[in-house]
């Protein structure tokens, strides 16, 4: 793409929308892995980043877990054989050091984020930003304040090297290599994603942000996000995530960890908006330790396939967790996506609330998990999964599994289908809104009493982002 | 009836060559069925069809096809068939032999109405029954054992009404388990023709409280236009039996179905009902009511399958679960694309009695219609401690107490059985559950 055509495109996107994300540049990458998977690859992946021997181990057999496993189609959907593994690039960079001023970011991966808005909103509002460019953070910065109060926000390839303490004291924990075969794959070839530590009782209160980009065609992106607050801390983190659309289906397999030390609160927020090619199979998992609170605001707005359940491990007593989760697919999407709560002690609470949105051909999924064993005394789950159907040939599941035992536990789980009211539509085209506008307002309607717990900008972004997906959906 | 293993193929040889009186077509269905039940892997944990349930730990040929029972048992389970004793008529199996027959009233019979034993109705109806008989496909995941039903069945009771016939009263079939390892092969088969309406009501029992058995249990329904059909089932057998049942309903255009389960027996009890709303504007209630203790597992999967528009379905399944037994609901409506105006509610209720009782619950929905209304729930906890503590101050015993609201819980699906003294047998037989 010349530059020329690069900047009247640019001129044209004032608003954002699903295409802002649509372009792409011709990159000399200084490392590449090559295509396909095997040990040398791995072997490629350690030396370049100079890994040390126990990585390169885990590495190698998370392989062998990952090669061992079969495709867990018995219940997930058939489009996952889909996936080559064996045409995907799985290791990209331009360099090893993510620049922490944005004036030493290369050109083409400034002007990537630049496009998508990065660096104004860091100035707006984060405390910290993280942008992550095919496999490795480009750029990294984070206020100094926090830096001074011993809060660390890096690239986990970063992490790795500079904080092994604590690093590889949690890291795997959470999320076993073995747990599926997508989490054994990022154990395998992981590279970026971030690493957050914030010390006892150090609250950050204004939100740290990643973001990822896919460049590249035929790439698989890997990261692997560790966050642990310690004792009574808190925090929230956003991340966000694009590639433009190529004609070739890419890979996007991520590991989210959390860790939630006693009294500590963790929010985590995702939008992805991946584009449609992108197959979007990721694992978060947190555990919540005494009194701990952790919470995922998920939404799925992009990509072809999108498998993804966040859970919370309650680990100690009065742990709570909970999953806010909004689903939009269109034509050509299955968002097949949930939320897992494993209750491990006593006075444990849990709260999933899914809205989903199919649209023309698209088709949502809900799928979740909630367990509580018998050893434990007065733990609660409530579910609420609600769907609407735009079109006559949207699709809608949902695949609950509840299991409980013990004393006091009592669990709750509600579903409801519905479409947009015709008489609402009529009552709002009757005061001059065009069907579309009404459709829109309607389905705005519908996921606003979760948006509402979005921080400010998420929510404005996300409401436009359902307007585009709208459009041209009625009728 | 030949005599042996149920798994020998020599068995199988010899059931073909004893039932050589049948249709050309059963014989065929049998073999394929037999076929298809030794290719038939033994279901696993793995698959997501058994997801929660326990692993299936025997052989089939620890269980056999036995000789008719001697005078002296016939007797015993003939006088013990008294669930409703108002029955306008009556069978009574035992170890898959026909040991009694209440007929049809002369005036039903003239009607054209058939209440008749498996193995006599295949042989008189034949050409009437080829449409309906071993046709509905198993797809919940006893495929296995629905296959080895087909094979092996030659009992338990066919119904037939005609076009505008009612019946008014219920039929009663009785299906007795006797001698140790026995294994038993009920097929319930009812077609109500249309505008036809029919009430059946099959009681699976014991004889000795501790005798193994194994029960491999089938049972279709057929609601043509208009057509009611009302199915209760009484799941009793001892505590050492296995059993599986398949039912599988379809209901055509405004029919109703309304089936109800109340599941009590079985050290292992899997329980499929799938239902098919193949019309517009069919119409299907399921029920079911469990009550689990000791080390009891029952493993209820159900499919309510809508195939047309402006249909209704509605499945309430409820479980009480005591010591450390086991229960499993996995329900799922299936909305296909073009049946819009679907209403379909599917309601799963736990009520754990013990800290050690395992309740799982998967409700899904799989919906690809715009204009329904669908939903699911399901719940699990105790009993309400207030309610409980209020009983308790007023002198009665905790257990009875208990006792009480369990009941209440359970008195919802009870009451569908419209009959006092079937009431008052089903409550009988729960109550005698709850050993104080």
């Amino acid at each position: 793409m010349s530059e020329q055509a690069i900047m009247t495109e640019e001129e044209t996107v004032t608003t954002i929308d699903t295409e802002k994300g649509n372009f792409s540049y011709d990159t000399n990458y200084e490392y590449d892995a090559g295509i396909g998977l095997n040990e040398d690859v791995i072997n490629y992946i350690v030396d370049v980043k100079d890994e040390d021997d126990w990585v390169r181990n885990f590495r190698l057999k998370a392989l062998n877990v990952f090669n061992r496993k079969d495709m867990p189609t018995h219940w997930a959907t058939k489009d996952l054989e889909n996936i080559d593994f064996d045409v995907i690039r799985y290791y990209l960079s331009k360099g090893q050091t993510p620049s922490r001023s944005w004036d030493d970011v290369p050109d083409e991966v400034k002007e990537t984020f630049e496009r998508l808005g990065i660096p104004e909103q860091e100035r707006k509002f984060l405390a910290g930003v993280e942008a992550q460019f095919d496999s490795e953070a480009s750029y990294s910065r984070m206020k100094e304040d926090l830096e001074k109060e011993g809060v660390i926000f890096v690239g986990s390839t970063e992490g790795l090297k500079e904080h092994p303490e604590i690093f590889r004291k949690f890291f795997g924990k959470v999320i076993p290599t073995n747990d599926n075969k997508f989490a054994a794959l990022n154990s395998a070839v992981f590279s970026g994603g971030s690493f957050i530590y914030v010390p006892p009782g150090v609250k950050v209160s204004q939100p740290l942000q990643a973001y990822f980009r896919i460049n590249a065609e035929n790439f698989g992106q890997f990261e692997r996000t560790l966050i642990i607050a310690d004792e009574g801390a808190e925090l929230t983190y956003m991340e966000g995530c694009t590639a433009p659309k190529f004609e070739t289906a890419t890979l996007h397999s991520a590991v989210v960890e959390l860790v939630a030390l006693k009294n500590a609160k963790i929010q985590y927020i995702t939008v992805q908006n991946w584009s449609n090619n992108v197959f979007n199979l990721v694992t978060k998992r947190a555990i919540a330790e005494e009194g701990a609170e952790v919470k995922w605001i998920d939404c799925n707005i992009g990509s072809r396939l999108t498998m993804k359940y966040p859970g919370v491990v309650l680990n100690g007593e009065g742990a709570r967790g909970e999953v806010l989760s909004i689903a939009l697919a269109n034509d050509g999407q299955h968002q097949d996506t949930g939320a897992k709560m494993i209750h491990r002690a006593n006075n444990t609470s849990s709260n999933i609330i899914s809205k989903s949105i199919s649209i023309g051909e698209g088709r949502s999924t809900y799928r979740g998990q909630v367990h509580i064993p018998d050893h434990l005394k007065n733990c609660k789950n409530n579910t609420e999964c609600d769907a609407l159907l735009i079109n006559t040939n949207s699709r809608t599941d949902t695949f609950p599994a509840i299991t409980v035992r013990g004393d006091g536990n009592s669990v709750q789980h509600e579903a409801s289908v519905s479409k947009v009211s015709a008489e609402q539509i009529f009552y709002m085209m009757q005061r001059g809104l065009s069907e579309g506008e009404a459709m829109s307002l309607s389905v705005n309607g519908f996921v606003n009493d979760l948006v509402k717990y979005f921080p400010m900008e998420y929510s404005v972004e996300l409401k436009r982002l359902i307007d585009l997906e709208m459009e041209g959906s009625v009728g | 009836m030949p005599i042996g293993p149920i798994g020998d193929n020599g068995l199988f040889d010899q059931f073909i060559a004893s039932h050589s009186g049948e249709n050309a077509w059963i014989e065929k269905r049998r073999k394929a069925a037999w076929n298809q039940f030794h290719e038939l892997p033994m279901p696993r944990k793995k698959d997501e069809s058994w997801r929660f349930a326990s692993r299936l730990a025997f052989e089939f040929n620890d269980f056999k096809l036995v000789e008719q029972p001697d005078a002296t048992t016939i007797g015993k389970v003939v006088e013990r068939s008294n669930l409703n004793s108002s029955a306008l008529a009556r069978l009574v199996f035992a170890d898959n032999y026909l040991v009694h027959e209440d007929p049809l009233s002369m005036d039903l019979q003239t009607k054209g109405v058939v209440f008749e034993s498996f193995d006599q109705a295949v042989q008189k109806h034949g050409g009437l029954l080829e449409q309906y008989l071993f046709r509905e496909e198993a797809h919940l995941g006893s495929e296995k054992f629905v296959a080895l039903n087909t094979a092996l069945s030659n009992c338990g009771g066919v119904v037939y009404v005609p076009k505008g016939v009612v019946v008014d009263q219920p039929l009663l079939v009785y299906h007795w388990a006797t001698k140790e390892n026995v294994a038993v092969f009920p097929h319930t088969l009812i077609i109500a023709e249309e505008g036809a309406s029919v009430n059946v009501i099959d009681v699976y029992q014991s004889l000795d409280s501790d005798a193994p058995a194994f029960c491999a249990a089938s049972g279709n329904i057929y609601a043509e236009a208009n057509a009611q059909v009302m199915r209760k089932c009484v799941q009793n057998w001892n505590q050492s039996t296995i059993s599986f049942q398949n039912d599988a309903t379809a209901v055509k255009k405004d029919g109703v179905t309304k089936t109800l389960a109340v599941n009590l027996g079985s050290k292992r009890a899997r329980f499929e009902n799938q239902v098919r709303m193949a019309e517009p504007g069919s119409h299907a209630t399921l029920y079911s009511l469990t009550v689990a203790q000791g080390d009891q597992e029952f493993d209820q999967r159900t499919y309510q399958s809508h195939d047309a528009p402006n249909a209704v379905s509605d499945l309430l399944y409820k479980n009480a679960l005591l010591d450390n037994s086991r229960t499993i609901f996995s329900g799922m409506i299936n909305v296909a694309k073009d049946a819009q105006h679907t209403d379909a509610y599917q309601t799963n209720r736990n009520l754990l009695l013990s800290p050690e009782a395992d309740a799982n619950s998967l409700p899904g929905l799989e919906i690809q219609a715009n204009d329904v209304k669908c939903s699911h729930g399901a719940t699990t906890g105790q009993l309400d401690p207030d309610e409980l503590f209020y009983m308790m101050q007023r002198g009665i015993h905790k257990r009875t107490a208990q006792q009480l609201m369990v009941f209440g819980f359970f008195e919802e699906v009870i009451e569908k059985f419209d009959n006092e003294e079937i009431k008052n047998n089903v409550r009988e037989l729960v109550q005698s559950k709850f050993h104080l």
